[in-house]
């Protein structure tokens, strides 16, 4: 169960933002946890060679950063009925301290059905000002 | 070169044995998501919330649903060449959390292939049953194969 009320949410209403600080070891830390051995995820060499700017961020990692928004606004991650995202850029990581941020705003679109109690969240991705995700967007079931 | 049209609709079935979803995979998982909430890997945090046992992040599945994806990637008779291949869109229906000692199968389907400007799309439907037949989770994969570049479009494209 939600701990956000559907009454107490408007369309418009934003969720708190959040940063979520990526670095190589990051990725490799998905990468083992995750299954996905992609060489473009921790090979600088490969990346390049395949003709990207430097290491990129998995998509599926972007994805799982962006969702924490909105289950950590409602507590309960079984709240979220559809979550969908379009990768429009990658995330490039580069090899040091810092890494690269991935920055989510969200904010509610639309009330979907009174009686459901089911919101549709709307969701923005941005890494070194380009825009990571598209279409990024969320069904939640309130309390 | 073009993606075999008639295979639209195409199901695969899934393969032996199911996944079972592991406490520590999950926690693993969370962990690499530096995600804290106490629901993947506490059991009384999880029970507060009704669940039997710990729950999983909500894209934790896609793995499971990509690996059995595999069987659509590399059919022949398909004729993707993945080494073009970029993911294009993702997106999850969920009928319930996935959780630990779920026993999961998928069956993926081809739902629909499409060329524009040389590119390739590729939409592959996943739905993830437990070991009931109650399903779980319904996962829609895009998968864009890049076009060939030709000699000429080196100058066309640059940017």
């Amino acid at each position: 169960m939600a701990r956000i009320a559907y009454a107490d949410v408007e369309v418009g209403t934003e969720l708190p933002g959040a940063s979520f600080p990526v670095t190589r070891e990051t990725l490799v830390r998905y990468a083992g946890a995750s299954g996905d051995f992609n060489p473009i995820h921790w090979n600088e060499r490969f990346a390049r060679e395949v003709g990207l700017p430097d290491v990129i961020a998995h998509g599926m990692f972007t994805m799982a950063e962006a969702i924490r928004v909105v289950t950590d606004w409602v507590g309960d991650p079984g709240a979220v009925l559809e979550y969908g995202v379009r990768f429009t850029k990658p995330v490039v990581v580069p090899d040091d301290e810092k890494g690269a941020l991935i920055e989510v705003s969200a904010k509610v679109a639309a009330k979907l059905d009174d009686e459901a109690r089911t919101v549709r969240v709307d969701l923005s991705a941005h890494s070194a000002g380009q825009k990571v995700l598209g279409l990024a967007r969320a069904v939640v079931r309130l309390a | 070169m073009a993606l075999d049209q008639s295979l639209v609709g195409r199901s695969y079935p899934p393969v032996e044995p199911p996944y079972e979803v592991g406490r520590e995979k999950i926690r693993e998982f969370a962990a690499a998501i530096g995600d804290g909430n106490p629901v993947y890997t506490d059991r009384e945090a999880a029970g507060e919330l009704g669940y039997p046992d710990v729950i999983a992040p909500p894209t934790f599945v896609f793995s499971i649903a990509f690996q059995a994806a595999q069987q659509v990637i590399q059919d022949p008779e398909l004729g993707l060449d993945y080494s073009r291949v970029v993911h294009g869109d993702q997106r999850f229906e969920y009928a319930r959390p996935v959780r630990a000692g779920d026993r999961l199968s998928v069956t993926s389907t081809i739902e629909s292939i499409a060329s524009r400007a040389g590119n390739e799309f590729l939409d592959v439907r996943g739905e993830v049953v437990d070991e009931s037949g109650e399903r779980v989770v319904t996962t829609f994969l895009k998968l864009v194969a890049r076009r060939v570049e030709q000699p000429q479009d080196s100058t066309e494209e640059g940017k």
